[in-house]
């Protein structure tokens, strides 16, 4: 069957890009950071609650409660509503349907949130509880988690491209001297490539620093046209273009490229633009090795040459490539579903000027993308945005 | 006989000048049973099973449900337990009559002779031979055969091979004679069993039981202290429970041995 | 390859003895069909009776055609390890404890890839194959062990977590009066358990086989009469503390259904012996058998039953025996859900008639005690559930299987 041609999304903007400084440990609950998320939304953007129509939500750790609860909770009277349980996918995925909804004037402004609290046992629940195919096939081998997971296709990967752990390191070093500039990461110590070789194993070839911290917090944006924008005196970025896919490349025995590779062509044919016109690149990297391999399905060079490409390229906010400037999710923390909107919501900051220390000079065009739903043996979803800012 | 009689043995008893000697094995589970080939009913052990001690079961109290077969442990033989005895009236431990429970005994010392032979029979000759020395057995009373097999470890007591039992009794004369010539009440041993363990060869097979209880007498076994009384002059009371139409049944038998 | 691993030292008595933690227990209820396979020591995927595509994990559809017809079905074993990892630090009790830990993913020949333990000869791109085994929550878990055979390959320390292997146990067993008994003592010493204990019931009874039992180097006679309570309590009081594997060898069989049999007596004996002695056994010796369940080297690791097919389908001709066998049976499954808590496994042996006087007239085939007691050994190593002994058990099985009411028809006769 034929692919149709998608619908642009002319004149879909995001605004308000939102981060709850996130903590190592909260007592709070999910909806104790939702909330201030939407708190701050509010503020930021100066509109009233109840200028909010649409509210999509991501959560691991919100209990029984999904997007309707929480209308209630909040006080919130919206005509559109989502539950995007779509893990490190969740802030693409969500920012497409939303764009969608306000496009068709479904809703007017569509608040996308993600956020989770982060109790001393919530890692190890989300882990016991996170699919049935986890549950039966997966978690009851050692208990590893994603590490264990993550562990299988990087030790694959690197040994079928002949990417060395130094290789892999140079992303968490530079992500390492982002994040220094971002006074809300959790990792404030400087880290050298000599560290992070020297690091511990925690599920070989994955060592300690190829690992999230993970942590409570909350990210969000607004989604709206750009009429609405402009009335409310807003800046805000223009969506470009976004892909999402789903168990792409099912045949593949180990996960060697993700769904991007699919989808690429789409990707920048729609939003008219090549991957060198990027100004900032924002990647999904639960671990460096997964973001060695967006380097390459998101056609920064070809498979098999993300080692070489990252040996050929300065990845910090200074450098010829600047990549997850807020120091990314293994250097700011992982807050569980709004780890997803991290790269998303700080690459929104970089296109509209607002990204402060660690604001790239000039940046206008960017990509976030995201990637997650390690269900059995890889992971499921892949998806990416391009967005460009006022100057553009 | 007067109370004061009565009263007056109450008080040697409590004096000790009636010594009560226990003839009676602890009641256990592992004390040995009857063997009978197996494919014929068995004799239940005793089993005790605990209701209660002291615990969520019941907090202040214990005790035990026990169950056993009519022949185990230290058990007297009423005369329904034979097939010579089935007819005859009151042949249960229900119905014998009360005063069949109280009966002097003799006790013909034979343990240098099984301890020479654990097939050894009495006979005739030995228990005249018994007589001569310590008179006529009188009628209505115990004849107790002491082997000293009660002092015995287990195996040796069921001393069993592979062609039975090797435990020493009664031939089929003397026990005709001790029930038609001499009248007695009752046959006791230390075995298991009125029988010798090869009285199944016996004619008729297991004499004891054949002439004791075709004529209405009484059984006890497994018997011990017999080295404690007298050859003659201590009063046995063996008081089975009243089992209904019961064939037999542990029980507590203890002699009153007074000083001579 | 591997070191053997070395006869366990004594128990340190300043140290606190490590209690059991289970690995993650929940399962999908389709899932359970792997449950099935590994209690049985069989090899099963799900299989599209549409397109015959195998799948894994354990699907509700088939994904290569989407037909619900996924019936599990005996699958091939070879593999190649595609990658490895070792878990260091795992968010589990169970593993943390036991770390680090190797997994890999093998790529089956028959299509789906496997997450699966690792026996540690296993390397990345060797043919492995595959088994799965019951893990000590008493759930299925896929284990790859190299192709071939390798030195001390059931002394891996990963295999051992899965299977009863009687080397360097201690085992007792509770009836040696048996034939079962008996030959049960002489394979489990041969397996390399360091002591059998075994029960003798009214001990100044002599019984042929005897003067073998005693004179064996590394076996105990003790006494136990299972059915009385004292007995059982006593000797649990004894050696309780070192029992790491039960082989409930009780034997209490007596030809007779219900009408041609008068009263109770002989049902009373088969209940107080097969089942009360059952209960006293567990009683006395499981409390202390699911405290010891990761207790070292020589942890407490399994309960063997042994019951008669018969449990499973009453034949009248031993109609009462069957029930008695039955009751056992039902027992058995509330024991194995209660030792849960210590890994400890309960494996249930089934078998047709034995050869022994009991089963006399009945015409072969019979099962050789020795077959049993091998039987016993093969399935402690191999960490299973339920075996079959014998082609009437297996037969029993199958025409349980295929129609209940045919069996139980034909039994009448
Ligand atoms: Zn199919």
């Amino acid at each position: 069957m034929k692919k149709s041609q998608r619908t642009p999304y002319d004149g879909i903007v995001i605004a308000a890009p939102v981060t709850i400084p996130y903590v190592r440990y909260s007592i709070e609950s999910a909806q104790w950071w939702i909330g201030r998320a939407l708190g701050a939304l509010v503020a930021q953007a100066g509109i009233k609650a109840s200028d909010i129509d649409g509210l999509c939500v991501s959560s691991f750790t919100m209990g029984s409660d999904s997007g309707i609860g929480l209308t209630q909770h909040f006080g919130l009277c919206v005509r559109w509503l989502d539950t995007i349980p779509l893990g490190g996918a969740s802030a693409i995925a969500g920012l497409r349907k939303a764009a969608r909804a306000v496009q068709a004037r479904d809703a007017d402004i569509v608040a996308c949130v993600a956020g989770d609290t982060n109790h001393v046992d919530s890692f190890r629940l989300t882990l016991e509880n996170f699919s049935r195919f986890n549950q039966d096939a997966v978690y009851p081998y050692g208990a590893g988690g994603a590490n264990a997971s993550f562990a299988l296709i990087a030790r694959n990967y690197m040994r079928t491209f002949g990417v060395t752990r130094e290789d892999v390191g140079r992303i968490a070093v530079a992500q390492r001297a982002n994040a220094l500039r971002n006074p809300h990461a959790l990792m404030k110590a400087p880290l050298t490539l000599e560290q992070y070789l020297a690091a511990r194993p925690i599920s070989d070839p994955i060592h300690l620093f190829d690992c999230v911290m993970p942590c409570a917090g909350a990210e969000a944006f607004l989604v709206m046209r750009e009429e609405t924008a402009a009335s409310l005196g807003l800046p805000a970025a223009r969506l470009l273009s976004t892909i999402e896919r789903h168990n792409a490349f099912a045949d593949d025995p180990m996960q060697v490229r993700g769904g991007w590779a699919m989808d690429i062509g789409e990707l920048y044919a729609m939003a008219g633009v090549k991957p060198d016109d990027l100004d900032i690149v924002q990647t999904y990297d639960d671990y460096p090795v997964i973001t060695m391999m967006q380097f390459e399905d998101l056609g920064f060079c070809k498979k098999g040459e993300g080692a070489e490409f990252v040996r050929a390229h300065d990845l910090t906010i200074d450098g010829d490539f600047p990549h997850n400037t807020s120091g990314g999710q293994l250097s700011v923390g992982q807050a569980g579903a709004a780890g997803a909107y991290l790269g998303l919501v700080e690459g929104l900051r970089q296109v509209l000027g607002t990204a402060g220390p660690t604001q790239v000079s000039n940046a206008s065009l960017g990509l976030a993308s995201g990637f997650g739903m390690i269900n059995y043996d890889r992971g499921l979803a892949s998806g990416a945005a391009i967005f460009a800012g006022p100057s553009r | 006989m007067q109370s004061k009689n009565l009263l007056e043995l109450a008080g040697a008893i409590s004096s000790g000048a009636v010594r009560v000697v226990d003839l009676t094995f602890t009641l256990s589970p592992d004390f040995p049973v009857i063997v009978l080939p197996p494919e014929f009913g068995q004799a239940a052990p005793v089993r005790i099973q605990e209701i209660s001690r002291y615990d969520g079961r019941g907090p202040a109290w214990y005790w035990n449900n026990v169950t056993f077969g009519e022949h185990t442990g230290t058990h007297f033989d009423a005369p329904i337990h034979w097939f010579t005895g089935k007819d005859l009236p009151n042949n249960a431990v229900d119905t014998m009559p009360a005063k069949d429970m109280i009966a002097p005994a003799c006790v013909i010392d034979c343990s240098a002779e099984a301890a020479q032979d654990p097939d050894f029979v009495l006979t005739v000759p030995l228990v005249e031979a018994w007589e001569s020395k310590h008179g006529r057995i009188p009628a209505r009373q115990w004849v107790l055969l002491r082997t000293d097999w009660s002092k015995k470890g287990w195996r040796d007591y069921s001393n069993l091979r592979d062609d039975g039992a090797h435990t020493p009794g009664p031939n089929p004369a003397v026990m005709k004679w001790l029930v038609e010539e001499r009248g007695i009440i009752g046959f006791g041993t230390e075995t298991i069993g009125t029988d010798a363990g090869q009285a199944g060869h016996f004619e008729p097979p297991y004499p004891a039981h054949h002439f004791l209880h075709g004529a209405g007498r009484y059984g006890l076994q497994c018997l011990c202290n017999l080295d404690q009384l007298p050859a003659t002059g201590a009063v046995i009371v063996a008081s089975p429970l009243k089992i209904q139409n019961g064939s037999g049944s542990p029980l507590r038998v203890i002699a009153l041995v007074g000083s001579n | 390859m591997i070191d053997p691993i070395k006869p366990p030292r004594r128990k340190n008595p300043l140290l606190r003895t490590r209690l059991p933690a289970s690995p993650p227990r929940p399962r999908s209820r389709t899932s359970h069909g792997f449950t099935r396979a590994a209690a049985e020591g069989r090899f099963m995927l799900q299989r599209c009776e549409a397109c015959g595509a195998f799948a894994y994990p354990a699907r509700e559809a088939c994904p290569s055609c989407l037909s619900p017809a996924l019936a599990f079905a005996d699958a091939p074993r070879q593999g190649t390890l595609l990658a490895e990892t070792t878990a260091r630090v795992p968010s589990d009790v169970y593993f943390r404890e036991r770390a680090p830990w190797r997994i890999g993913l093998v790529k089956m020949v028959c299509g789906p890839t496997i997450v699966a333990h690792l026996h540690a000869d296993c390397a990345e791109g060797a043919p492995v194959r595959m088994s799965f085994q019951l893990d000590k929550g008493g759930q299925a878990v896929a284990f790859a062990r190299p192709e071939g055979d390798t030195p001390n390959m059931a002394d891996d320390r990963q295999w051992r977590e899965m299977t009863a292997d009687p080397k360097f146990r201690r085992v007792f067993v509770t009836n040696g009066r048996s034939l079962i008994g008996q030959e049960a003592v002489v394979a489990l010493k041969a397996a390399g358990a360091k002591t059998v204990f075994v029960g003798v019931a009214e001990p100044w009874r002599p019984f042929a086989g005897e003067d073998l039992l005693r004179r064996q180097e590394g076996v105990e006679v003790v006494t136990l009469d299972a059915a009385d309570e004292k007995s059982a309590a006593d000797l649990a009081a004894d050696i309780g503390g070192k029992v790491d594997i039960l082989v409930n060898t009780t034997e209490y069989v007596r030809a007779g259904g219900l009408l041609d049999r008068k009263g109770t007596s002989i049902a009373r004996d088969e209940i107080d012996q097969a089942y009360l002695g059952f209960i006293n056994l567990a009683q006395a010796f499981g409390p202390a058998m699911r405290m010891r369940g990761a207790d070292g080297v020589n942890n407490s690791v399994a309960w063997v039953n042994i019951l008669s097919v018969y449990a499973l389908a009453n034949w009248p001709a031993f109609g009462a025996y069957s029930a008695s066998q039955a009751a056992c049976l039902s027992l058995s499954h509330c024991l194995r859900a209660e030792l849960r808590p210590g890994g400890i496994k309960v494996m249930n042996l089934f078998t047709g008639p034995v050869d022994i006087e009991w089963f006399q007239t009945v015409p072969p085939p019979k099962v050789a005690p020795r077959a049993i007691a091998q039987a016993i050994v093969s399935g402690l190593r191999g960490g299973l559930e339920e075996m079959y002994v014998g082609d009437v058990a297996e037969e029993i099985r199958q025409r349980l299987a295929a129609n209940p009411k045919a069996l139980e028809r034909e039994l009448d006769k």
